[in-house]
């Protein structure tokens, strides 16, 4: 069995009210009542996707006492990837300890670019490759000044320690994908575009549902078979949606929506929602996630609690959600580089 | 700093990595090649846990420019900021900016861990260096 050994989260202690956003574009609160986002988090000043990893997966190997230099590979996913040239694993992997004898590639596929690596490391690890990798997502989502995007686009991170004899089994792992321009951006331009309203029904919607369906059908099971669901998180809105049209009641993915405290992490989006879900899951639980990245695709992981998950106490993603300063939008620009 | 400058300090910024005496175990960080206790040179690689409490503190408001403009120093884009002697759990002491915490919640005592920050930016075409603040 390979799967999940040990998680690990990291969210950034600034937050932004949607208000004040909307208070700055001289919008009423009207223009983000839809998103289901009160909040979301802001990465300070010296913080950026390498240093949100780090912490992530520092957490993540303390969680399991695990040794750094026992990882055969590591795989961070984002869009915001401080270097366009040189990568992010292997700052990641110095400041975790890693030594040097792991393979890495720094991944990008909008928000589902840490999903893919967790796929990446499972395979490895299956193949007999490696013994153990971390993977994970980690973002610091910027978004133009006045774009809806500004209500939501926000700064977290999460990494997973893959091996055998996991916590968490994952039992089956498939993609979904295809070239649908849904939102992009373009080389050495500082803000995404996207295509609105075209964002929903053909890109997040028919992705989501169509990778969840393939999984369901190759694993044989049915919606009632799962405790928790975990689906990408772009808004409070979307999950829900992808929920019901796919026969998931509220109650099997109201823990992992934390979108609604925190915004959306872009790559660490679905990822800490797993997390939500890990920090609560008991042996036995089975859990569906399926993340979404624009351009666009699915990845879908059918999973099994198989014994205690570790938990970082002190580190979880509760803490980090509650742990918080809020700051008003003229620091957020500051604390943005965008003035 | 220089780029080979920035890489031979990784592994101090980095993993807190300084060193341990042979003979007296006497720990020092930075990493020290002679132990100022007993004199020995014999000294190996100590990697420090990263945890501590503040000794003393300051708060600075304002920074020396840079009229070269070659440096985006991080800390003097958040003025004010925390600045800071903390002393290491296991005995030495290194100063560091403090972060993620409000002026007046900063006291002499309190106990500290490791982050890992961005520290400088050598402009926006140079390399990025990484290394340890506390909270
Ligand atoms: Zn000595």
């Amino acid at each position: 069995m390979v799967g999940i050994i040990s998680f690990g989260c990291y969210i950034p202690k600034y937050r932004l009210k949607a208000e004040d956003i909307a208070k700055a574009n001289g919008s009423s609160n009207d223009s983000f009542a839809g998103l289901g986002v009160t909040e979301k988090s802001v990465p300070g000043i010296d913080e950026d996707t390498i240093t949100i990893s780090t912490e992530a997966a520092k957490n993540a190997l303390n969680a399991a006492s695990i040794d750094p230099k026992q990882l055969g590979a590591i795989f961070i996913g984002s869009e915001s990837h401080p270097y366009a040239v040189k990568p992010t694993g292997t700052v990641v992997a110095q400041a975790i300890g890693m030594g040097n004898n792991y393979m890495t590639a720094d991944l990008q596929f909008a928000c589902k670019a840490g999903t893919a690596g967790m796929q990446i490391i499972y395979a490895m690890v299956k193949s007999g490759l490696i013994e153990q990798g971390i993977a994970g997502g980690a973002d610091t989502a910027q978004a133009a000044p006045g774009d809806a995007l500004e209500y939501t686009a926000a700064a977290g991170g999460a990494c997973f320690v893959i091996g055998k004899d996991p916590a968490v089994s994952i039992n089956a792992t498939l993609s979904f994908s295809s070239d649908t321009p849904d939102f992009w951006r373009r080389q050495h331009e500082k803000f995404p575009a996207h295509g609105g309203q075209f964002t929903g029904e053909p890109a997040y919607f028919h992705h989501i549902t169509s990778a969840a369906k393939n999984l369901m059908g190759k694993a044989g099971t049915k919606p009632s078979d799962y405790t928790y669901a975990i689906f990408h998180q772009p808004n409070g809105k979307f999950p829900l949606l992808a929920a019901s049209k796919l026969g998931f009641t509220e109650s099997q993915i109201k823990l992992s929506l934390i979108v609604t405290k925190i915004g959306n992490t872009y790559s660490g989006s679905s990822l800490l929602g797993l997390c939500a879900v890990l920090e609560k899951a008991k042996r036995g639980d089975r859990i569906i996630m399926v993340s979404y990245g624009s351009g666009a695709g699915s990845d879908a992981f059918d999973m099994t609690v198989e014994k205690a998950i570790p938990v970082l106490k002190g580190h979880t993603i509760q803490d980090y959600i509650q742990d918080k300063i809020y700051i008003d939008y003229s620091r957020y620009l500051k604390f943005t580089g965008q003035i | 700093m220089t780029v080979p400058k920035t890489w031979r300090r990784i592994p101090e910024l980095y993993n807190l990595q300084g060193t341990k005496c042979k003979s007296c175990s006497a720990l020092f960080f930075p990493g020290r090649e002679v132990c100022v206790k007993c004199g020995s040179i014999s000294l190996e690689p100590y990697r420090f846990q990263g945890k501590g409490r503040v000794v003393t503190f300051t708060i600075i408001r304002s920074q020396i420019s840079d009229p070269e403009g070659e440096n985006i120093d991080i800390p003097a884009r958040e003025i004010p900021y925390v600045l800071a002697i903390v002393e290491l759990a296991e005995g030495p002491m290194l100063t560091c900016q403090i972060v993620d915490t409000p002026e007046k919640d900063v006291f002499i005592g309190k106990q500290v861990d490791m982050v890992f920050r961005k520290i400088v930016e050598k402009g926006k075409r140079g390399v990025i260096q990484y290394g340890y603040k506390f909270r």
